[in-house]
């Protein structure tokens, strides 16, 4: 299959690629934002879309976040930010919480990442740098719990090196669990199959595969 | 276990615990951190713990504050690294703290073995990781699996929203997080809540951690932190 290729424009932004993101989950899914970048996913939901966000610390439905009188101290997303619920929303313990990641019951998640290889393999927990104090959080269970674990992250690091890699070089977080990466350069499936270019923004399929030695 | 005891203050909450024990602390950030026992803990000088809980402090307030005090040998946490944990990362830093990075969901479930009877029990989180390094694996159907064991706590000191004169618990919004799991993992279970109210008054069908978990209960205004930097 050939990859849609959008040349008319330059790399998506974090924001547009949000975006992007937000127009593949399916109406109606229970997903789980990453800390950072992919919370911004929630801003792009079309109205009426049907998606419930679960926040690991214990929630669904969750809401917007919070701000002015709406605080409450009592009420925040996994990334510690104040947060609002929605008509609807749910509250559990956190074993619940993971029980219900682990057992599948996640449509999609979207993560951070700072390395995924062809087959799906996430490095997002650890540098790997010795001076590093590790910290994973939940990002171990939720690579292995969603049905789907989608990726998103700017191509290439900032000296220009990929981050889709054949192999990870740093700590892995999950072994191929990543479906598929979300990119400004490019949306690319990841899996046993390999990885596959499915969509491209301001740079052709071929270059790509190129510079990532697909 | 006998039943739960209202008591007047943290400082009596607190009482008897010893050097060298596993303490379970709550809290996801200041969510659900039972902020007035830890500084009852301060006060009452137990050292050399081992503390289990989510982060490993924020700011220096609660669980920070009992690191800056220097009364912790060991943290059992999924994420102790965050814009405002500096305490924590200078005692890491300098050699003077032990750290043991657990699997979010792993740290909940282990507790949750614990409180529950379980010997221990094989899960898919971090296979294939550097956390499974010496851990025992296991295919079922297909799949691989690392034995965790469970997490048992001397003490939990958790927070909760309300509680009844017997010690039924009812929490608020995400501040109940690890206080179940915690109340049923450690032999004795201290709770700081903002209201007690007569029997009766909690709604049996709302009641999220029954009394049988619970050993003390203290009442306290409510403390109220926001994490700084969070995103």
């Amino acid at each position: 299959m050939s990859a849609i290729e959008h040349l008319d424009r330059g790399p998506l932004s974090m924001d547009e690629l949000a975006a992007v993101i937000a127009r593949d989950i399916p109406n109606g899914s229970f997903v789980n934002l990453g800390i950072g970048q992919p919370t911004k996913v929630a801003d792009h939901l079309p109205e009426g879309s049907g998606v419930v966000l679960h926040t690991e610390n214990g929630m669904l439905n969750m809401g917007p976040r919070a701000s002015g009188s709406a605080v409450d101290p009592d009420l925040t997303n996994a990334g510690k930010v104040p947060v609002t619920e929605l008509p609807g929303a749910s509250y559990f313990h956190h074993a619940d919480s993971f029980a219900m990641m682990r057992g599948g019951h996640l449509d999609v998640c979207v993560l951070g990442a700072y390395q995924v290889a062809f087959n799906g393999d996430l490095a997002n927990w650890h540098t790997g740098r010795p001076d590093d104090i590790p910290a994973v959080g939940g990002a171990m269970d939720l690579a292995m719990g969603a049905k789907d674990v989608y990726v998103m992250m700017t191509l290439f690091s900032k000296d220009g090196s990929p981050k889709l890699v054949p192999a990870c070089t740093m700590p892995l977080t999950g072994v191929g669990c990543v479906s598929r990466i979300y990119t400004d350069h490019a949306i690319i499936d990841v899996g046993p199959a390999g990885a596959a270019i499915v969509e491209t923004f301001g740079m052709g399929a071929g270059e790509i595969g190129r510079r990532l030695g697909l | 276990m006998s039943r739960a005891t209202i008591v007047e203050t943290c400082d009596q909450a607190v009482t008897g615990i010893e050097d060298g024990s596993t303490i379970l602390v709550g809290g996801f950030g200041f969510a659900g951190m039972p902020f007035d026992l830890i500084d009852a803990l301060i006060r009452q000088g137990a050292t050399d713990l081992t503390i289990v809980s989510n982060n490993a402090g924020n700011g220096e307030v609660g669980l920070a504050a009992l690191l800056m005090a220097g009364r912790v040998r060991k943290v059992l946490c999924s994420f102790p690294r965050q814009s405002d944990s500096y305490v924590f990362d200078a005692l890491y830093r300098e050699g003077r703290i032990e750290l043991e990075v657990v699997p979010q969901g792993n740290l909940a479930e282990r507790m949750r073995a614990a409180g529950a009877g379980i010997g221990a029990f094989y899960c898919p989180t971090a296979v294939g990781t550097p956390l499974a390094e010496g851990k025992e694996t296991r295919t079922i159907d297909g799949r691989e699996y690392l034995l965790e064991y469970p997490i048992k706590g001397d003490y939990a000191l958790i927070a909760a929203h309300a509680a009844d004169t017997m010690g039924n618990l009812v929490y608020r919004k995400t501040a109940r997080n690890f206080g179940p799991v915690m109340a049923t993992a450690a032999s004795t279970t201290i709770v700081q809540v903002t209201d007690v109210v007569p029997l009766g008054h909690l709604d049996p069908e709302a009641v999220v951690t029954p009394a049988i978990y619970v050993d003390r209960v203290v009442q306290v205004e409510s403390q109220h932190h926001l994490v700084k930097g969070a995103r």
